[in-house]
């Protein structure tokens, strides 16, 4: 049905001539779904936009070929015949359903605007359509919910909104461009069911782009895998997945954490102590309770995984530990100390033994501070290191993180995401802590680089002797780490338990829930 | 939303009431009475005015006293008009003022709006840098001096327009307008290009191109409430703007509006007439700030939301 | 810091600060460039005057009057017969210097308040800002003229009168940079290292929200000065002897019809300089990257 040859893509800036999209071709078949998989940047993107005239230009520039749809070339329709096939023959879902609808205008309105457009209906028909496809993605009591603005939707409702949205002129063709990345894992669940159920009912094509192999493992028919603007390989399901020819694509593959850690860890002492602890947010006159009266600990030397979905107080537990946000009551006793109550001289030396990595290592380095200054900072406030030898300790750390050390007089802006949470796992262990927070060290990483940083952790947890607490809300991630898992929702413990006891035999309905909306089940089932 | 407004109204009274009491001690507080300066008096005829005037009641007496007339809308008598009232020279003069601003106004949103929003349909090019260029000019080239230059090239050199006085002669008003106008044009301009700017690279935009509708559609049904939001909020402090604005084109073209009797007041020294004029004009500016704050407000589905719930 | 410790150790690459950057990206804007220089070379001017003007301030020559530009005087003579050169001159040293005096002032209040309600947050912070939003809505103008005519023209009560109207936004910006940092998660490492406040705020705090200060500094500047002129031109602001633009405009545009040089030159002058002020600014924005300083 689309058939896309020696698609080639360039974007001329000042700077130059940058080849987003070199020479690819792909189809997509009616009643399929082909899905186009890469790391940020690979171009796939780029490629979907440039088919519907969407990217740009300039600084975009369409160097080659053809994409047959329904035997026209949609690279040479001018925009107004582009026009006629966008929202009409071929429609969009987009990646964050918080910014991709309008916001000053309600939500009916938004929907019946492409029919309204495309097929000159009348207003009450096209409401009524619109309602009628409410209900049929999934919103309940569209009746009184239609005349809503956006802000009035949860993520995954307005996923919803957008898919309907997509719908509403029963498009050939849906181009889905990672409509599940910003989601919760469950709604991610949810919303991928509902496409595909969706495509069958309406026997549509759907293109679909994603970053994660194991999303696509579970819906794509066909498989292309790009990078540096290239298709590297390109197959069925099946065949990709079982026997992948190109080195990349195995790359990719392994980078799927799949299965538990190998070790088993000997019982120790608890090395923290959670006692009660609750971090509430005054909002207004109310209170949000972030934190609801949690309980457990950490043992030495043990990696605990902590998991919830976004709203579960996994992230502000981490900070309530370290004293980053004040807490309403509980107790946090690290080695027989209490530090929610220690005073701020004590509390300064205790903070060289306890440490926290975050989440985006854009926003956790000083943008104005070198390696060499970020680095050196906690090294000589604990009075670890003086000035004159402080050098030698920058490096050494810049070697266990596994960072050249020609790069020490660089800036944060210099480096790849990976390379920048490799500088912040390095401050993070300037000081020889026993303990570190680690508040989804990996989420905003490409798959490969997220495998690689997992491996340095890992080893640096035994050459540190480090206690870990894992923030994630990725479940497979944390297994392939965690020796033991709490499950957070709302607030509140759901469940913890080991491992393997907590991935076999879950306990808990929400933990059921959550273990099943883990993508790539297709994934875990060849392998096995 | 109308417990925003309430809300915001609630805040407007302890405003004006800094405004009058400030304005209050600050014209009493002038070194030398509203007398002093007047040829020897004979002491009975001064304590018989100072008697009319209130003079003799302690300074809270006075205060608490005139807050009283101004409740009932009274703003005393003047100073220097025997037997006028603050009230109707203000009547007499806001009209005009009013009526200058009004247009100032529409010079400024129409020019301004239409500029910023071309400029911003294509950033970069021609037809964003000659609208920005004159929005520069507009904000380097302030009324009193823009003035005089229109003054000098349409009334003097080319003879097109008139070059003062107010509804005397037909196009007496279009300089004085434009004059106001130019710096709140150039505002207006800048204002609602980076809102647009903005606005157009939103994810939502690309949404609706996606949806296959025409640019112009884009622009009008998607980008353009969220783009002149900016506007709307600049709207107050523009009216203020306009206002004391006012006080020099309203010199410059000899309008008799409140502009000029308020800069006369000031070098004779009217007291009553001053502080008269500024609890009034504050008064309406801070009306206006609370308008177009709650206009903004208003077109934000968000907020208006938010403030439903407080 | 210690870097030369590294030089001897490993042949490290340079690399780029975020003002380094900012500088190249300045460099590249042209008319930024210009109005930096025209600023510089107007500054130079201003602080040279009493040496380098072609006449003394007070010489004046009624039988000259008002002359066209002419060799021995290159912008004119006034009605008095005073040299026009020199009258901009020493009318631009005041007006540069209540520009820069007054958004000073407006500086260490706005930046000193802002600062303290950002850090402070809680309560300490809602009560500061309701303040700065109870004066934000004063209609200040009103009140400037109001000022000036009670207290009589005096150059220190500009200053003052200026610089607290301008503080307000300029606390502002402070708060909402102190804010948005201190939420920033490298903010939050530091506290973790165990940092005491006072260096975090001279080492993760200041050089992040310099940016926007100096973007909005340079653009206060010429909104300072019209508003000096304004005062000026209804006789309100700068009294004679001495002068400043704004004053200087106001006595060109009374006799405009015969003599046009007396209000182009000064408008020239202080155009020159707004227009300048405005594009560094612009160009400043651009380079550091700060996004809605004033507009």
């Amino acid at each position: 049905m689309l058939t896309a040859e020696n698609l080639g893509i360039s974007f001329v800036t000042r700077m130059g001539t940058n080849k987003a999209v070199d020479g690819i071709s792909f189809t997509v078949e009616a009643g399929k779904i082909t899905a186009i998989i890469g790391e940020s940047g690979s171009g796939k993107s780029v490629a979907c936009y440039s088919l519907l005239g969407l990217i740009p230009q300039p600084p975009g520039r369409i160097d080659s070929g053809r994409a047959l749809f329904q035997g026209q070339d949609l690279l040479q329709l001018t925009e107004a015949q582009l026009r006629e096939t966008r929202g009409r023959d071929i429609a969009m879902v987009f990646q964050d359903p918080m910014t991709c609808l309008n916001p000053y205008m309600t939500v009916g309105n938004q929907l019946m605007e492409p029919l309204r457009y495309h097929k000159k209906v009348s207003k009450a028909q096209a409401r009524e359509r619109a309602l009628e496809l409410l209900e049929e993605v999934g919103i309940r009591d569209p009746a009184s919910t239609i005349d809503n603005y956006p802000h009035q939707f949860s993520g995954g409702m307005r996923q919803r909104v957008m898919i309907a949205m997509a719908l509403i002129n029963e498009p050939k063709l849906l181009i889905a461009d990672e409509p599940t990345t910003a989601l919760d894992v469950t709604i991610q669940a949810q919303i991928l069911e509902l496409l595909a159920a969706l495509q069958k009912k309406r026997n549509i094509g759907i293109l679909f782009i994603s970053h994660d192999l194991a999303v696509v493992a579970d819906i794509a028919d066909t498989i292309v895998v790009m990078q540096e603007g290239k298709i590297i390989e390109t197959g069925n399901r099946d065949d990709i997945f079982r026997h992948a020819q190109q080195p990349y694509t195995q790359k990719l593959l392994q980078a799927i954490p799949t299965g538990g850690k190998s070790e088993v860890l000997q019982k120790s002492e608890p090395l923290l102590s959670i006692r009660n602890l609750s971090t509430w947010f005054r909002q207004g006159k109310t209170h949000v309770k972030a934190v609801d009266d949690v309980s457990f600990e950490i043992r030495r030397g043990e990696v605990l995984g902590l998991v919830g979905e976004s709203g579960s107080g996994k992230s502000t537990i981490g900070r309530s530990i370290l004293r980053l946000v004040p807490i309403t009551s509980g107790e946090v006793i690290f080695d027989g100390t209490d530090i929610t109550a220690l005073a701020a001289r004590e509390l300064k030396n205790m903070r060289s033994r306890l440490q926290i990595i975050f989440q985006d290592p854009f926003a956790s380095l000083n943008p104005r501070m070198t390696v060499f200054d970020t680095l050196a900072e906690p090294l000589l406030l604990h009075g670890l290191d003086n000035r004159s030898n402080v050098g030698a300790s920058v490096l050494k750390l810049m070697d266990d993180v596994g960072l050249a050390r020609s790069f020490v007089r660089k800036y944060p802006h210099e480096f790849s995401g990976g390379q920048r949470q490799r500088i912040a796992i390095g401050r993070a262990l300037a000081t020889r802590p026993e303990f570190v927070v680690a508040d989804e060290p990996v989420s905003a990483l490409d798959v490969t680089i997220q495998a690689q940083i997992l491996d340095l952790m890992r080893e640096l947890g035994k050459e540190y002797s480090l206690t870990t607490l894992f923030i994630s809300h990725d479940l497979a991630v944390v297994r392939k780490l965690a020796d033991r898992i709490v499950v957070l929702q709302k607030g509140k413990i759901v469940e913890q338990a080991g491992t393997s006891e907590l991935f076999e035999h879950p306990r808990q309905p929400y933990t059921r829930q959550l273990l099943q909306s883990i993508p790539g089940r297709v994934l875990r089932a060849n392998a096995t | 939303m109308w417990r925003f407004v309430g809300y915001r109204l609630l805040q407007a009274i302890p405003v004006l009431l800094v405004v009058i009491t400030v304005t209050f001690f600050l014209v009493r507080a002038a070194p030398g009475g509203p007398f002093s300066s007047e040829k020897a008096v004979i002491p009975e005829v001064k304590a018989a005015l100072e008697a009319q005037y209130g003079l003799n009641l302690t300074l809270f007496q006075q205060y608490t006293s005139y807050l009283g007339d101004l409740t009932k809308g009274d703003l005393g008598p003047s100073f220097k008009y025997p037997g006028r009232s603050v009230n109707e020279l203000i009547a007499a003069g806001f009209p005009v003022t009013a009526e200058l601003g009004f247009y100032a106004l529409l010079v400024a949103l129409s020019i301004g709006g239409v500029a910023g929003i071309i400029a911003s349909l294509r950033p970069n090019t021609a037809q964003d840098y000659i609208p920005m260029s004159a929005a520069m000019i507009g904000i380097c080239m302030p009324s009193f001096l823009l003035g005089p230059i229109l003054i000098l090239v349409f009334g003097i050199y080319l003879e097109w327009l008139p070059v003062s006085g107010w509804g005397d002669i037909p196009g007496d008003k279009i300089l004085p307008a434009v004059t106001l106008g130019s710096t709140y044009a150039a505002y207006v301009a800048r204002l609602s290009r980076a809102g647009m700017l903005e606005v157009m690279s939103q994810d939502y935009i690309r949404t609706a191109r996606a949806k296959g509708l025409p640019e112009w559609q884009v622009v009008t049904r998607h980008a353009l409430r969220g783009g002149l939001i900016p506007v709307v909020a600049f709207l107050g402090p523009a009216f203020a703007g306009l206002l004391s604005g006012s006080f020099v084109v309203e010199t410059i073209f000899q309008i008799p509006g409140l502009g000029r009797f308020y800069v006369q007041a000031a070098f004779n020294r009217d007291y009553t007439m001053i502080l008269g004029a500024t609890v009034f004009l504050a008064t309406l500016i801070v009306v206006f700030n609370l308008l177009s704050d709650i206009l903004a407000a208003w077109m934000n589905p968000r907020l208006r939301a938010q403030f439903a719930e407080q | 810091m210690a870097t030369p410790v590294i030089a001897n150790i490993v042949e490290a690459e340079e690399g780029t600060s975020l003002w380094q950057d900012a500088w190249l990206r300045l460099s590249r804007n042209r008319l930024a460039l210009f109005g930096l220089a025209v600023l510089v070379l107007f500054i130079l001017i201003a602080t040279l005057t009493p040496w380098i003007a072609p006449y003394s301030y007070t010489q004046h020559n009624l039988d000259l009057g008002a002359t066209p530009p002419s060799a021995a005087h290159w912008l004119g003579t006034d009605i008095f017969g005073r040299d026009m050169l020199t009258q901009v001159m020493y009318g631009g040293r005041i007006s540069l210097a209540v520009g820069f005096i007054a958004t000073a002032v407006a500086l260490v209040i706005g930046i000193t308040w802002g600062a303290i309600a950002g850090y402070a947050g809680g309560r300490i912070d809602a009560v500061m800002m309701r303040m700065v939003d109870i004066i934000y809505a004063l209609p200040f103008m009103i009140f400037i003229v109001l000022l000036m005519v009670v207290f009589g023209r005096n150059m220190l009560l500009l200053f003052l009168a200026i610089g607290a109207v301008e503080w307000l936004t300029m606390a502002r910006i402070m708060r909402s940079q102190v804010q948005s940092l201190r939420q920033q998660e490298f903010v939050e490492a530091a506290i973790s290292l165990g940092l005491s406040p006072a260096t975090i705020v001279r080492r993760h705090l200041i050089p992040n929200a310099l940016g926007p200060i100096i973007v909005y500094t340079t653009l206060t500047i010429p909104s300072v000065m019209l508003l000096e002129a304004f005062l000026s031109f209804l006789g309100l602001g700068v009294q004679p002897p001495q002068t400043s633009w704004g004053l200087l405009i106001s006595y060109g545009a009374e006799s405009m019809e015969e003599y046009p040089w007396l209000l182009l030159y000064p408008g020239i002058a202080m155009t020159l300089t707004l227009f300048s002020l405005n594009f560094l600014g612009d160009g400043l924005r651009d380079a550091l990257d700060v996004r809605g300083a004033k507009d």
